[in-house]
Order: C-alpha cells, then structure tokens, then sequence
C-alpha cells in the first residue's frame, strides 16, 4: 500500500458551497501541494480529512486505512497545522506545550526543543504575544514532534517572511528524507512550492482540476504569447484562456495544441509558472476536466 | 519550441553529466542519493529522480538496487563521441544561422581562430 492519503468521491455540501466528488491521492516520499484560489475548497478539504467535519459521502483512507471509526488512532500519525489559532492564548509556549504533548503517545521533548531552538520560538512568552509567523512555527514544531508520518498543513506559509518561508522548505525536504513519510499542504502562495512539491493538487470552486506530478504540469500547459494579428489563428486553436495585451496577447493551451503552432515565427512559447496555470484556470472557469 | 527555460531536472543532468565526462566525478564513484541531491538543491524528489533517470537511460551512471547510483563504467570513448556527434549538431545549426545573416565562410573561420587561440 503506498498511498498514504487517498480520497475518493468525498462529497460535502454546506449552504452555498460544496465539496463535488473529491479524490485524489498521495503516496509515500512525496510533497503535495493543494492549490486553489480563495473559497474554492482547500481548508473544507483538509478538515474533512481531519474528521472536523463530517462527509457526506465517499471514503477518505489514511495509512491504507478508511479513517471511519479509525480516526483517532490515525491522527497520531498526522502532524497538523491549522490556519488557525489552536493554542491557549493566555498560557506560555512551555505552558501550551505541557498540555499538548500528552495527547501523543510518541511525544518527543527532544526534537521540539531542538525545533523551538531553530525557530527561535520564545518559550516564556504568552502565546498571545506571538506574531503570526511565530506563532506558526511553534504550531509547525509541534507537528514535528511525536513522530508523525503524514504531515498536513494548512497555509503554512501564510504570515510567515520570505527567508523563513525558504527554511520551511529546508525542513520539509528534510522530513522527507524518510520516504515512509509524506507532506501534504495548501497555500496560494506557489512560488514555495513550485521547487519543492513532486505533486499539485488543484482545487476550483469544490471540484478537483487536476491532481499531477509537477513534472508533467509544465508540459500539460503552455503560454503562448504573440502579437494581435495572430490572434484569430489562436483562437481557432482551441485556448484554455486568452488575455489581450498592449503588445498583442497571451494564451494558455495544452501543451499538445500549442507545440502545432510552434513552427510559426510571430508566436512566442513560453513555460508558464504556476501562478498563470492557476490565474488561465480560474479565468476559463467552465472547463472541461 | 522558440523559447522555454530549460526544465529543471534537464539542467541538473546536464550539470552532472557534464561533470562525469569531463572527470569531476570519478568512474564507480558514488553519486548523493536522490533524496538527498533534491534536499541540497531544494528541488523536488520527483525532479531529481528524472534527472538520474535519464542519466541512466544515457548509460552514465548505474543504479544498485539497495545501495544507489554510481557512475557508470562504461566505454569512456562512446561517451565522448556522443558528446562530439551533439557538438557537432550544434555547430551546424551555428553556421546556418550565420549564414541567414550573411556572414561568410572566411569571416567565420577567421572568428573560430581568433577565439580558439584565446584560451
């Protein structure tokens, strides 16, 4: 068994948003990143997963395991990190740390404190004094610390600089050196994770875009970029998405359709980044899976 | 395809092929595991797992089941002639884009000396 995470058509609906016949996989020595722009279902995801909220349909497995009836031993193995304040705001780190570590039978003390040092996470501050990006370094430290084998995180990078963001992923990949463990995490800042995730999963308005190796996602799309008057051959060309420009216009295609026209001089092709995968996406919102 | 960066595990084979060919890293030498390049280089698994594979595919470097890649000790000689063949490729591409531009044979050789001379 080599998934460590798989949904299959977990469905959930609230008033006015649904999660639509989720699935999508995760094996064993890799990173996933989970992307989507806001309200599209990312954190519903996660706590779903999380049993915070109950499905209505379908299966979620952890561990090869269905997390029905299940879940509590299985979060023993998770590593979690809310996008939210979880801790006891009046009480210190330490504090904080005494009440949480009982709840893992695999508890640590050593490695927190060596992450708590790393982080340079105060121990004798209130929690409420913390900024947002310590406050999620301590939540990252904890989630590191009894031994977990999955670890999920919910918009880690959010709230945290630039150089820290760049540590994270030091630490991410240092978590995966042991290929029985796995990472799964949502943000919509995807610069972090255009290096270092193997997978991306993309999430819009409650449905699954596309679950695929990073690899493979920058030769599915291509940017194709040239000037007005080729703009009609574009169109009949089947774009995902179009964009004019000053200079002329940008499109996204499959990357099969766009390579066809690669032999004309006036069109420029270009790899597009993640966060023009996403903005084409997003733009075409009524495509086709 | 006109323009698109190179992909990144196509960068990172070139970089380790490049070092195999020219004698960096020695014949049978151990090369990082692939867990670990991808943790230096900060890159994903998946990523430095093309680029190796890829390597192995070019028969520049062996993987041992249970132990890790090395470089292979393969026929130097057919590797360097491989090499010489894609120089070479790229050589004729160079002389049919100068020709676009009108540069002759002599003015051509006469650059080749020149810079060839200056190393």
């Amino acid at each position: 068994m080599d998934d460590i995470l798989e949904l299959s058509h977990v469905n959930k609906s609230f008033k006015g948003f649904a999660l639509d016949d989720v699935s999508f996989s995760l094996k064993k020595g890799y990173i996933m990143g989970f992307i989507g722009p806001n309200g599209a279902g990312k954190s519903t995801t996660i706590r779903c997963i999380m049993d915070l909220v109950h499905i209505d349909s379908g299966d979620v497995r952890l561990f090869g395991e269905s997390f029905k009836n299940n879940i509590k031993a299985l979060k023993q193995r998770i590593g979690f990190v809310y996008d939210q304040d979880v801790f006891f705001e009046e009480l210190t780190v330490e504090k904080n740390k005494r009440v949480i570590a009982p709840f893992y039978e695999r508890w640590d003390d050593d490695i927190f404190y060596r992450y708590i040092k790393e982080f340079d996470v105060p121990l004798d501050k209130k929690v409420k004094a913390l900024s947002k990006g310590t406050k999620m370094k301590f939540a990252l430290a904890v989630a590191l610390s009894h031994h977990a084998e999955l670890i999920i995180m919910d918009e880690p990078t959010s709230g945290l600089d630039p150089v820290f963001r760049k540590e994270l992923l030091d630490v991410l990949l240092d978590v995966i050196q042991d290929e029985n463990k796995a990472i799964f995490f949502s943000t919509h800042i995807t610069t972090d994770l255009e290096k270092v995730a193997d997978y991306i999963t993309f999430i819009l308005d409650g449905k699954i875009l596309f679950s695929k190796e990073m690899e493979d996602l920058s030769e599915a799309y291509l940017l194709v970029k040239g000037p007005r008057s080729a703009e009609s051959e574009i169109k009949a060309a089947h774009p995902i998405s179009i964009k004019e420009t000053s200079l002329g216009f940008e499109a996204l295609m499959e990357g099969k359709e766009a390579r066809e026209l690669a032999d004309q001089s006036n069109l420029h092709l270009e790899r597009p980044n993640l966060d023009e995968i996403m903005y084409y996406l997003v733009k075409s919102n009524g495509i086709n899976r | 395809m006109n323009s698109a960066d190179q992909p990144i595990y196509q960068q990172i084979r070139n970089q380790i092929a490049e070092q195999i060919l020219n004698g960096g890293i020695e014949e049978g030498g151990q090369l990082p595991s692939i867990r670990a390049l991808a943790k230096e280089l900060g890159i994903s698994v998946i990523t430095t797992k093309r680029a190796y594979e890829d390597l192995e595919n070019d028969g520049l470097i062996d993987s041992v089941p249970g132990k890790g890649f090395f470089v292979s000790l393969h026929d130097k000689n057919a590797l360097r002639k491989k090499q010489l063949a894609e120089l070479q490729t790229q050589l004729k591409q160079l002389i049919g884009e100068s020709k676009k531009y009108g540069m002759t044979l002599n003015q051509m050789v006469l650059l080749i000396k020149k810079w060839y001379m200056e190393d």
